[in-house]
């Protein structure tokens, strides 16, 4: 039985510790938002938050998630708050939306690293994250946007 | 009443049988006749419960007590933006509030039979055009019956009252009636015969940038594709399929496969070894560590080498004849200047990021099924038939689709199949999942294309002559599509070629279409995707060796294409044809209609001495006729630029020792965002027919780029993708 604290709630799951936390997100906690592109972090689908920090959850043992604070794209934010996530509806940067989930969770550590990111720091931070239906020009304009938002919302 | 079972009994265009399916197909297509190989369509399947207050006028629409509005649509939604474009067109002639209105995606039923093919499928850039009439007139229609019910509540003249934002109101009283509190009453009353349409200058929403109504679900994760569906009970299960394509397993040993921890069950299917497990990890261990002999089957030793030798071979013999304009043979005998030139296009994957998937719960006496589909009808009957369950105990559930681009209209239907055909020895609802893995070697590419031309110059450098010989495996072939093949000549083979728009006068496009175990499949822009790389490049090379600006060479051959001149002329415009190019760059055009849109590209490039090539700057002008969703034209566009220049650079899925060499996006790469030009779209205003929009801007992005770096460093690309070493400096 591993412990695992995901979205601030705690939960315990009979899993095999060497699973990917990918699979244990998705299919003992429900969590399906986080998805499955590759299975070889080549892709960032998949990405979720551990500590804060933003790792590929198809290549995640579940047991390094344990003891660690795991925040999935469900729990980025309460009824779409996120900066990003208000940006992402603003500028409607989503196609088929199977990748989305994981570019918001790499934006979101971009962002909170480095509040006012350029154009190269957007190429770095999203390099790993592939959209098929190439919506990376609306994913930098939105980063942008959010980088805004979050500004304003500081200054108020 | 349930809205479609209504719909059904109000017999429009609903019982369709075989015959009517040939009917439509062949009115619609010009001649074109689908012949149906399976042998019924579906009837009717019990389809939306509506509640009893609500109002369900057609099979498209239902007002709530509550006010709010649910669309449904047939199609399917795989990022291309019918989720909200088609609610648009009905909401636009409702008048309906549209903070008030919803998507639903339909069950398999006739009344959501696409207008022109006369099944449900999602496919050929037609979902706008062909619904455009079928929207706009289930809203008008929804619109009367709430205006009557006014009207006969007020008792006033129906003409008196007027509608906005979900309201009736009866303009010389101001009295004002919620859409909603009209429902129960709405839907006792009989739909008018005919209903009369806005004038478009009368448009609310159609025309206009609107927000997605898909884009909050698919921000927090809550949009469901098929491979979150859940259901109790349920198990993954993860396949070994042939690692050639034609083989098959002659032995397997599952003993150390079993006795891995959540493997339940070893299936044997048709296509493959299932694992099944407890969830996909298990799954997927028990899947590789089955040990399978296979009977390799014809593609043993077979490689992309030999096929190219073959391809080239056969392109020096004469094809099936396309299209034929005056004497080439003449034309080109009596040449002033003569070019040739060989043109190799890979097989390509559709790698959507959604891998392959299905959830089927097949039980005695009923079967569900939830798919990301491009092609229902032909879904749920496979399903209903591999499961020997009669169709109206057969359900299919349309979930969003993790991108599509022709993936998901597989005229085998093998993804469902396996799934059902697991479920149904497995005795519990299955998911199958195909790795990344599976699903980049599981074929239905692209087909690999072999082009030979031969273009001849007249003394005054016009083009007297072209020829072009294309090879490549027609899709088509052995399929419920395959009538569609005319006197040998399968048109997804040849469409964008044989029809140029461009004044030739002695032309020949002729065909083979070899066949071979690797199975293809149309992908973004079907043919088109390598018809317009090849005439766009072999026209520039024309108009080099005749000392012309391509761009005017193209505005003279276009001379009686209109549409073709006028994004061509708006995209020279807006990129600045005539203005110098940047230091260090070089500048290519293209132009090309597909799906009955017409686009034209100025490409902006520049390449390093290592050969690494920059694509700077897309400029894109195209019509595509009314316009519904100026946003939705614009994501289309810049996607499409992305997903044509991914193939350009990286796209190749080639064959070694008779396998598929590539297995995941290390080795079949996507463009990045770092590598994404500057995309600027502009829409010409037009009333012209309306085209599609999800696959025309595909085809003539690639041959801008090869263009442009041909004008900057006279190096040719004849076969994709572009490689660095094509473009080094010496």
């Amino acid at each position: 039985m591993l412990t695992l604290v995901v979205n601030g709630n705690r939960s315990t799951v009979d899993v095999d510790p060497a699973t990917p936390l990918l699979w244990v997100l998705r299919e003992n906690l429900h969590l399906t938002g986080t998805k499955y592109g590759c299975g070889m972090a080549l892709c960032g689908a998949c990405t979720v938050h551990l500590d804060g920090e933003a790792v590929r959850s198809c290549v995640t043992p579940v047991s390094r998630a344990v003891g660690k604070k795991v925040t999935t794209i469900e729990g980025l934010s309460a009824g779409l708050t996120h900066p990003l996530q208000r940006a992402w509806i603003e500028l409607d940067v989503p196609q088929c939306g199977y990748c989305q989930s994981g570019q918001l969770m790499a934006a979101a550590v971009l962002l909170r690293e480095n509040p006012h990111p350029t154009d190269e720091d957007i190429n770095e931070g999203m390099a790993g994250n592939i959209c098929r239906c190439g919506t990376y020009p609306r994913i930098r304009r939105a980063i942008h946007r959010a980088a805004a938002l979050m500004a304003e919302g500081k200054s108020r | 009443m349930s809205a479609a079972s209504r719909a059904a009994s109000g017999g429009q265009a609903t019982k369709l049988n075989r015959r009517e399916f040939l009917k439509t197909g062949a009115a619609a297509t010009g001649g074109l006749v689908i012949a149906l190989h399976f042998s019924t369509l579906a009837p009717s399947e019990a389809a939306l419960a509506a509640a009893p207050a609500e109002f369900a006028p057609n099979a498209f629409v239902r007002v709530a007590p509550d006010g709010a509005v649910t669309v449904i649509i047939g199609k399917a939604e795989m990022g291309q933006g019918v989720y909200t474009s088609l609610p648009m067109l009905l909401a636009d002639e409702m008048d309906a509030d549209w903070t008030r209105v919803h998507c639903e995606f339909a069950p398999v039923d006739p009344a959501y039979n696409h207008t022109v093919f006369g099944i449900m499928l999602t496919g050929g850039s037609t979902s706008i055009w062909s619904s455009y009439e079928q929207f706009r007139k289930a809203g008008a229609t929804a619109r009367a019956l709430l205006v009557q019910a006014a009207a006969d509540v007020w008792t006033v003249p129906p003409a008196d009252c007027r509608t906005e934002n979900s309201f009736v109101i009866h303009t010389a009283s101001g009295r004002r009636a919620a859409y909603g509190d009209l429902a129960a009453k709405a839907a006792e009353l009989k739909p008018p015969a005919a209903v009369t349409l806005k004038d478009p200058k009368d448009f609310k929403l159609i025309g206009k940038p609107i927000h997605r109504l898909d884009t909050p679900a698919k921000c927090n994760g809550s949009a469901t594709f098929s491979i979150d569906v859940d259901r109790p009970g349920m198990l993954v299960a993860v396949l070994a399929r042939p690692p050639l394509f034609g083989g098959k397993a002659k032995s397997f040993d599952a003993t150390a496969a079993k006795a891995i921890p959540g493997v339940r069950q070893v299936i044997e299917i048709p296509r493959g070894i299932a694992v099944v497990a407890d969830g996909y990890w298990a799954a997927r261990r028990g899947r590789d560590a089955l040990k399978i002999e296979w009977d390799e089957g014809p593609l043993a030793g077979y490689s992309s080498a030999k096929q190219r030798a073959d391809y080239a071979a056969l392109a020096k013999t004469p094809g099936v004849v396309a299209r034929k304009e005056g004497d080439v043979a003449a034309a080109l005998a009596g040449a002033a200047k003569k070019l040739e030139a060989e043109y190799e296009l890979p097989y390509l994957a559709h790698a959507t990021m959604e891998p392959m998937n299905c959830v089927a719960d097949v039980r005695a006496d009923s079967c569900e099924v939830w798919a990301g589909s491009q092609f229902q009808t032909f879904d749920r009957m496979t399903a209903a038939q591999a499961a020997g369950l009669k169709p109206e105990q057969t359900r299919l559930h349309t979930t969003f689709l993790g991108g599509g681009f022709g993936r998901r209209a597989v005229p085998d239907c093998h993804m469902v199949l396996e799934a059902v055909q697991v479920s149904k020895a497995a005795g519990v609802p299955i998911k199958v999942i195909w790795t990344r893995e599976d699903d980049m070697r599981g074929g239905y590419y692209r087909p690999f294309f072999y082009h030979r031309l031969a273009g001849g110059l007249d003394a005054s450098g016009n083009i007297a002559a072209w020829t072009q010989t294309i090879v490549g495996q027609s899709f088509l072939a052995g399929t419920p599509f395959a009538s569609m093949i005319k006197n040998g000549v399968d048109g997804t083979s040849v469409e964008g070629a044989a029809d140029t728009p461009y004044l030739i006068p002695n032309l020949l496009v002729d065909l083979h279409s070899p066949s071979l175990e690797v199975p293809t499949l149309w992908w973004r822009s079907v043919g088109h995707s390598h018809t317009a790389f090849v005439v766009e490049s072999f026209l520039d090379e024309l108009a080099h060796e005749a000392g012309k600006d391509p761009y005017e060479l193209r505005r003279k051959l276009l001379a009686r294409a209109p549409r073709h001149l006028r994004v061509l002329d708006l995209a020279a415009e807006k990129a600045g044809w005539n203005s110098p190019v940047p230091p260090g760059r070089g500048r290519g055009i293209a132009v090309h209609d597909s799906f009955g849109s017409y686009f034209a590209y100025v490409a902006e490039v520049s390449v390093a001495k290592s050969g690494a090539l920059t694509v700077h700057r897309m400029v894109c002008a195209l019509d595509c006729g009314p316009i519904v969703n100026p946003d939705t034209i614009k994501a289309q566009v810049e996607g499409a630029v992305i997903f044509a220049l991914t193939a350009a650079l990286r796209g190749e899925i080639t064959l070694e020792n008779g396998r598929v060499r590539q297995s995941n996006f290390n080795d079949y790469q996507m463009l990045r965002i770092y590598e994404c030009p500057e995309i600027e779209v502009h829409i010409v205003e037009s009333t012209e027919k309306q085209g599609g929009i999800g696959e025309p801007g595909v085809p003539c992005a690639a041959p801008a780029v090869a263009n442009a770096i041909f004008a900057l460093t006279g190096k040719r690309i004849r076969r994709l993708p572009i490689r660095a070493g094509d473009l080094r400096s010496a």
